[in-house]
């Protein structure tokens, strides 16, 4: 991508972003940049609207305030066309795959290439047979998602992503719920894709030890603010309590380990 | 009494914003159907899923409704001496009003319910806000064939319910309880006009495979993509349906026999 016409190092920028869900307010004035070539990190606690940020940056939710410009483009001044032909230039990977189950993994991972070029049949399926090598499962072709595990299901699912080449890819909470196995395999290809296919990752995750193993860069979220951002190095060093808490998965410490509530002793001897 | 009130506004407000939701749902829906006519193999596998699977129910109850109807008509006709006029009465009321009826009311429990919890699963399981990000339109995609498959089934199930129907009037009636053969046909023949008959038939068979087809597959992808939000939508499919089809049909029979 050193050759792109546009000079901006930064495939996605991120500026005053403001969004709320009802009267909660997600994203407070959030300003992040995402440099090309990268996998920068996106982390916070659960519930802190990390998957509600990659559906913003998909121009799948409209932001209340704010801009969010992808490879150069305003997200939500594209027309539905204009967004569409982005969206090919952006893979998503779904905490739960977002496999089409009525589908076996051969044709789910055809199936973008098969909506959006005219290939011939021959072409797609050594497409389909390099993508689903790459992430090891050329033998599980046959199978339908329902036979597939969680991690098969996920790494199914990258080889989708990655079906059109795409400039850049967003993993939803990609090492929830893996084994470590799974999570080691998950850890090294999305490593190993960025790096051999030119990509950019976002990864949206709030497990500490394998992103901080793979990211370039780290945003932490919460609250709807950013209150941490910098290298792994930086943040296991950083001098914020909080980001200190959420790095080293301690119990107790700015964010309270009780959501708030009365007084225990008044509650429990209330009555009714 | 001011709560009250409230309540039927908030509920007003939301019955109009679902009304709003499902039109433009609708009409992007419709426009998505030129993208369906190039890629006929993804209307056929709808066709098999909601109209050939329909087939067995259809038949089973064509049967015994015409059976049934053989059986009623034949006491109230030979009161009169009239139970030549078997074969009209038994096909009139079949093709004018229970043909597309009972068999709207049934695809919507047989076809409709599970294209809503169809739809409803794709939208829980992330498959449909998948499909948005790999630049494909769920609903030009998904929505739109099983639209015009239920479109088209619908008047195709009408005429199969029935002839079938008539089949199982003239089982009963001519097989076991003695009208004459020739005047069941002949009778029918008669009487029963194409323009008059048949072609409202259909009409109002059409009309209904538009409307169930529409509220299961709206319903479908308006659903909370809970468990609980699905089976909620396929109960509302159901009842929808059922509603609309029976009020619907009063109006076209109004409008098409009625002389209101």
């Amino acid at each position: 991508m050193a050759n792109s016409a546009s000079p901006e190092d930064n495939i996605v920028s991120i500026s005053n972003l403001s969004f709320s869900r009802g009267p909660r307010k997600i994203f407070d004035a959030v300003s992040l940049e995402i440099q090309r070539g990268k996998v920068t990190a996106i982390m916070g606690p659960s519930g802190t609207g990390k998957t509600t940020l990659l559906k913003l940056i998909g121009g799948q939710l409209a932001p209340d305030r704010g801009q969010i410009h992808v490879d150069g483009q305003n997200v939500h001044r594209l027309k539905p066309r204009e967004l569409y032909e982005l969206r090919k230039r952006m893979g998503m990977l779904f905490q739960s795959g977002a496999l089409l189950t009525d589908m076996s993994v051969y044709d789910n991972v055809a199936f973008p290439m098969r909506e959006h070029t005219h290939l011939p049949e021959s072409m797609i399926r050594t497409l389909v047979l390099m993508k689903l090598h790459a992430v090891g499962l050329r033998g599980a072709r046959h199978l339908m998602p329902n036979e597939l595990s969680g991690g098969m299901a996920r790494r199914v699912a990258l080889a989708r992503a990655i079906a059109l080449d795409p400039l850049m890819i967003m993993y939803d909470e990609p090492f929830t719920g893996q084994d470590p196995i799974s999570k080691g395999a998950l850890v090294h290809l999305i490593k190993s894709l960025n790096t051999t296919l030119g990509l950019t990752s976002i990864i949206v995750s709030h497990d500490v030890q394998e992103t901080a193993a793979i990211a370039d860069y780290i945003y932490v979220l919460s609250g709807g603010k950013i209150i941490g951002q910098g290298t792994p190095q930086e943040l296991q060093q950083s001098d914020s309590e909080w980001v200190q808490q959420f790095m080293h998965g301690d119990a107790d410490g700015p964010v309270h380990f009780h959501y708030s509530a009365p007084d225990y002793l008044d509650d429990l001897l209330a009555s009714k | 009494m001011f709560q009250f009130l409230q309540n039927l506004g908030k509920a007003t407000r939301s019955s109009f914003a679902k009304l709003g939701r499902a039109s433009f749902f609708l009409s992007h829906t419709l426009t998505g159907i030129s993208d369906v006519v190039p890629r006929p193999n993804l209307l056929i596998k709808q066709v098999y899923s909601v109209g050939v699977l329909s087939f067995l129910i259809i038949t089973i109850s064509g049967l015994f409704v015409g059976m049934v109807l053989g059986l009623q008509g034949f006491n109230i006709l030979s009161d009169f001496g009239a139970e030549e006029s078997l074969g009209v009465m038994v096909a009139a009321s079949l093709v004018r009003e229970l043909g597309p009826v009972v068999s709207a009311l049934l695809f919507a429990g047989r076809a409709g319910s599970a294209l809503t919890a169809e739809i409803g699963l794709m939208k829980a399981t992330e498959q449909l806000s998948g499909m948005e990000m790999m630049a494909v339109d769920p609903i030009k995609r998904i929505i739109s064939p099983r639209f015009l498959a239920g479109f088209l089934s619908m008047p195709l199930l009408a005429a199969l319910f029935s002839a079938i129907g008539i089949m199982g009037g003239h089982l009963v009636g001519v097989g076991m309880l003695g009208v004459d053969d020739g005047a069941f046909w002949a009778q029918m023949q008669a009487s029963i006009d194409f323009q008059e008959d048949i072609i409202n038939g259909v009409l109002k068979s059409v009309v209904f495979g538009f409307v169930v087809s529409w509220i299961a597959l709206f319903e479908g992808y308006d659903a909370i993509p809970t468990s609980e939000g699905v089976s909620r939508a396929t109960t509302r499919t159901v009842v929808n349906s059922a509603f609309s089809v029976l009020a619907l049909d009063f109006i076209l029979t109004a409008l098409m026999f009625g002389d209101i």
